[in-house]
């Protein structure tokens, strides 16, 4: 950049930059060293910041504990699986919205976003006597449904906003060379789509794995994902907060590993049609 | 031809059996994440070693998601559980709806008439036991010796509230980070109210009167909630409207509380000295009166219990009996010493002289044996319960009266303001049920 | 360019999504519509009969309605402005050249991936507790009393710790939008000599309308539902009760449905109000 950016100026940005950075993250950071704290380090007066002598007994009494890995098989299947099947949905909606819009397109996108605005306690009642109407409480198939549901309308709604900037010229000419309707989206719209696609798809694993309400009411044992494992360590009798620093790092990490390896796909596209 | 066919038949009848006598069966239990819970989680590889043909499910929640969880499921029956964590509270209620399998049937060595009287009472309807008790607990005083001394003063066995305020002043050093009395501020049926309900029992105070009248307004309430607020505004650690039991507990452990009066089993932790900086240093009262009769602790026994419907009912009597048993006592006494024993369940628990070594095992018993659910209050009631009235609608209006008298303890509002609107909300809610 | 066989095409692609979208509104709707014209106690035994507009009725003159309204407002207003205008500063920041861009803004976006039940949890107990939190350590080092974050502060307790969820979301969406911006008019303005603070009124803000706009519209619809966040909290206490939170405590705590089901509908028509307030907005903006 042949900008004339003095390095005075970069000093500046990059010190305030990373400060603001590090404050930012600063809760989440505190919460992995006191998962390596014992007990009495955890509530030490003053606190310590890293001199203390680490330890893994944490992570060794929440895994005697918890089937963890149960836990997180559960969440990577529900988070996964919903939004697979949501973005298989997604992609014809989307498309038709984008390419073959009408004059209700827009509210039909709108309609569907407002779907989201339902409060789900209010619910709760009818869609649990349903599952069990259904065989559904405790199933991951029950819970991959309703989490697909509940995510939808975004997926719709950031897949269109990819869709549409699409040149539809490239679409006409494809046309025009034969292409049938299947082939047109499979074959051109798709790989164009993908990085879009990838974005839709991140924000919905993390939307997914976090989501407490519905993944917490509707499982018992055999079902249960990540939220519910956390469940079992908040406010016990006494006060464990490194043990409960350690279960919530096993919570957030595999996400939060994901999150940081993919944040390029995930930035790129989380434009929501916000950029023109 | 026939006997071929018979002989077929008896064959595929054996194999039927000897198939089911092998199948699993798969009992999902709800529990609570407490110390001696998951303690039972850790330890209940002897039952399924004893039993092979039974595959143990656990689900642990916090408290409160537990019990949304569970009287979720049974309302809507959901029969997502074999067997549940329930509290006296849920048992009389649920029993009376036939919501759960009796359990009068258990087997003869697991001893029925050795369950302490006064709690076997709370989880028995109509001669039939709903549940059984895995701890029992009532309140008591748990008061620093040290400082009793170096305020030159003595904490009698049975102290009345007037004893409890001069105790607190004294000890009070708020330089040194020593609050003379911690009690629960955090709003909460289960939190400030089962502590308050307790203590205005002993104020003479009532919910309702015969007619289910609420009786928020009355002098004996605002007598309760004003003596209450005094002591923790005056001789309380900062934030006591947010202090529930485990908040308390862990400033009473770190030396920060002279005296707190909460529930009996928190004992075994403020004495447990890998915990706690003050293990050798603790006493033991009853929990106060006011010359009234009545004193201010209640009963409570968290228990096992089986939905009606489960499907695994025979397994989970089998576990429920294991787990409740004297032998499961004393599997704990041998692996965690007789300290971390479960208590407040049995007599022959407090007859045993091991037992009897534990320097608050008397007390908790005596605590046990002076609540009485089906007469709390001075004043005649329609209702049982000590620290909680056991009608549906309790919980969520007692949480509701739990956060007025919260916001008035963090200075947000007057008593007078706090009864006020508890009484108003307690009124409607009461109307919305059909009173 | 659409022919009537492409028309078809379109509908019958977009069926499946409004279909079960479609179902999962009206099923539930229907439900709760028909509870809450009933006196429906699932512990006193269920269906007790219609009652007519007795739930509705009740609902709303409940002591509790009007303020568990404002809360919700109060929360879903208070993250907005701190989530935008903090966002757009961030953005500005980011978009700055410097050393280690990449790493600051994965630092940034963190807090995006933590799940609401465990980012409510390390808030309370490992700073917001009075007596062992960071803030009150941070507090008695200066020499000041530990303030009561959740009781004494408790509104802005929850707002900050929702705030810190969502600022992510929100400056990713706008950095996107700066980055966007036409580099050439910006060296330009700067060539002419325009004051920083100029360029960014005159030229930054306006051309992130749009992506505030969205960054407004996606929080909302997530933030008018939060309840992890309180339940873990304060459950409710100390004015934090919001819509939400007060149908949780008619369906679960008190065991009315009836009741719980009468509020769902008015937070049902709550959202739709803000939802129809948006729309307008960014319809608009969204066409441009």
């Amino acid at each position: 950049m042949a900008r004339g950016v003095t390095t005075q100026r970069k000093i500046i940005n990059t010190t305030a930059a990373w400060a603001v950075g590090l404050l930012i993250f600063f809760p989440i950071l505190w919460t992995i060293l006191t998962s390596f704290k014992t007990e009495a380090t955890a509530i030490a007066d003053p606190p310590v910041f890293l001199a203390f002598d680490w330890t893994m007994e944490n992570y060794t009494a929440v895994l005697e504990r918890s089937d963890y890995a149960r836990f997180l098989w559960n969440s990577i299947i529900i988070a996964g699986g919903s939004t697979v099947l949501g973005i298989i949905i997604a992609v014809p909606a989307a498309w038709s919205m984008a390419f073959v819009p009408s004059k209700r397109t827009k509210d039909i996108l709108l309609w569907m976003l407002s779907t989201k605005m339902l409060p789900a306690v209010g619910v709760l009642y009818p869609i649990y006597l349903i599952f069990i109407r259904m065989g559904l409480l405790d199933t991951r198939l029950g819970l991959t449904i309703v989490l697909m549901l509940i995510n939808l309308p975004i997926i719709v709604w950031m897949l269109y906003t990819y869709f549409k900037e699409i040149p539809g010229e490239i679409l006409e000419a494809a046309r025009m060379d034969g292409a049938t309707l299947r082939e047109e989206v499979l074959y051109i719209l798709t790989p164009m789509a993908i990085p879009g696609i990838a974005s839709t798809l991140l924000l919905n694993v993390i939307l997914a794995w976090n989501e407490a309400f519905w993944t917490l009411n509707l499982t018992a044992a055999k079902a249960a994902p990540l939220t519910a494992f956390i469940a079992s360590y908040s406010s016990p009798e006494g006060l464990f907060y490194a043990k409960l620093s350690a279960a919530s790092t096993m919570a957030i990490a595999p996400i939060l590993i994901l999150g940081w390896f993919s944040q390029k796909q995930l930035v790129s596209g989380l434009t929501f049609g916000a950029v023109k | 031809m026939s006997l071929k066919k018979s002989l077929l038949a008896a064959t595929a009848l054996t194999c039927a059996t000897a198939f089911s006598a092998h199948a699993q069966t798969t009992v999902t239990i709800a529990t609570v994440n407490n110390g001696d819970m998951v303690r039972m989680q850790g330890l209940a590889d002897e039952f399924t070693a004893a039993n092979p043909d039974i595959t143990l499910e656990w689900v642990t929640l916090e408290e409160n998601v537990l019990r949304q969880r569970v009287t979720q499921d049974i309302a809507a029956k959901g029969g997502q559980f074999d067997v549940m964590t329930i509290g006296t509270y849920e048992v009389p209620i649920w029993g009376a709806q036939n919501w759960l399998v009796s359990l009068n049937d258990l087997p003869a060595e697991w001893d029925a008439d050795d369950i302490l009287p006064a709690i076997r009472d709370g989880l028995t309807i109509d001669g039939e036991l709903y549940a059984a008790p895995f701890y029992g607990e009532s309140s008591m005083v748990m008061y620093r010796t040290d400082l009793m001394e170096k305020a030159g003063l003595d904490m009698p066995e049975a102290p009345t509230w007037a004893t409890i305020r001069t105790a607190a002043e004294a000890m009070t050093d708020k330089d040194n980070e020593i609050y003379g009395i911690c009690l629960r501020g955090k709003a909460g049926w289960g939190e400030n109210m089962a502590f308050l309900t307790a203590m205005s029992n002993s104020f003479g105070a009532r919910w309702f009167d015969e007619n289910w009248a609420p009786q928020l307004d009355s002098d004996e309430w605002a007598a309760t909630v004003n003596f209450y607020m005094d002591l923790l505004n005056n001789y309380g650690p900062p934030g006591a409207s947010t202090n529930g039991f485990n908040e308390n507990l862990s400033l009473f452990q770190q030396g920060k509380c002279g005296m707190w009066i909460d529930a009996t089993v928190a004992a075994s932790f403020v004495t447990n000295p890998t915990d706690s900086t003050v293990a050798d240093k603790v006493g033991f009262a009853l929990a106060p009166d006011n010359g009234l009769g009545k004193r201010g602790n209640w009963l409570w026994a968290w228990s096992l219990a089986i939905p009606a419907g489960s499907d695994a009912t025979d397994a989970a009597k089998k576990f429920i009996a294991w787990a409740t048993s004297k032998d499961y006592t004393a599997l704990v006494a041998e692996n965690e010493g007789w300290a971390n024993v479960p208590p407040g369940t049995r007599i022959s628990l407090y007859e045993n002289p091991e037992y009897a070594k534990v320097p608050f095992a008397d007390m908790t018993l005596k605590s046990i044996n002076q609540a009485d659910p089906s007469a709390p209050s001075v004043q005649p009631v329609p209702y049982t319960g000590v620290q909680f009235v056991a009608i549906p609608e309790f919980a969520g209006i007692a949480t509701q009266v739990g956060q007025e008298i919260s916001a008035a303890l963090a200075g947000q509002q007057s008593v007078e303001q706090a009864l006020e609107k508890a009484q108003a909300l307690t009124v409607d809610e009461m109307e919305a049920a059909g009173y | 360019m659409a022919t009537q066989h492409s028309r078809s095409a379109a509908r019958f692609m977009m069926a499946p999504a409004v279909v079960l979208l479609l179902g999962w509104m009206l099923v539930p709707l229907i439900m709760t519509l028909f509870f809450s014209f009933k006196k429906y106690l699932p512990l006193r035994g269920g269906d007790l009969g219609w009652v007519g507009f007795d739930n509705y009725v009740r609902f709303v003159t409940s002591s509790a309605f009007w303020p568990s309204v404002l809360a919700t407002l109060l929360i879903v207003g208070g993250v907005l402005i701190i989530t935008v205008v903090l966002g757009v500063l961030l953005a500005v920041l980011l978009n700055q050249p410097m050393w280690g861009q990449g790493v600051v803004r994965i630092l940034v976006i963190a807090p995006f991936f933590v799940m609401p039940t465990v980012s409510a949890l390390v808030w309370k107990n490992m700073f917001m507790d009075p007596v062992n939190g960071l803030f009150a350590h941070i507090w008695k080092f200066f020499g000041a009393q530990p303030v009561e974050w959740l009781s004494e502060a408790s509104m802005t307790s929850i707002i900050m710790i929702v705030s810190w969820q969502w600022l992510p979301f929100a400056t990713l969406i706008l950095l996107t939008a700066i980055q966007s911006l036409d580099g050439e008019q910006l060296e330009a303005s700067e060539m002419d000599g325009a004051p920083p603070l100029a360029r960014f009124g005159y030229i930054i803000l306006p051309h992130l309308g749009r992506a505030i706009t969205v960054v407004v519209l996606i929080q909302t619809i997530f933030l008018l539902s939060i309840f992890a966040e309180i339940f873990v909290t304060t459950q409710g206490s100390f004015g934090t009760r919001t819509l939400t939170y007060l149908i949780y405590q008619r369906v679960l705590e008190s065991q009315n449905v009836g009741l719980g089901s009468a509020g769902g509908v008015y937070a049902i028509i709550l959202a739709n109000i803000v939802a129809i307030f948006l729309m307008r907005i960014v319809g608009k903006n969204l066409d441009a």
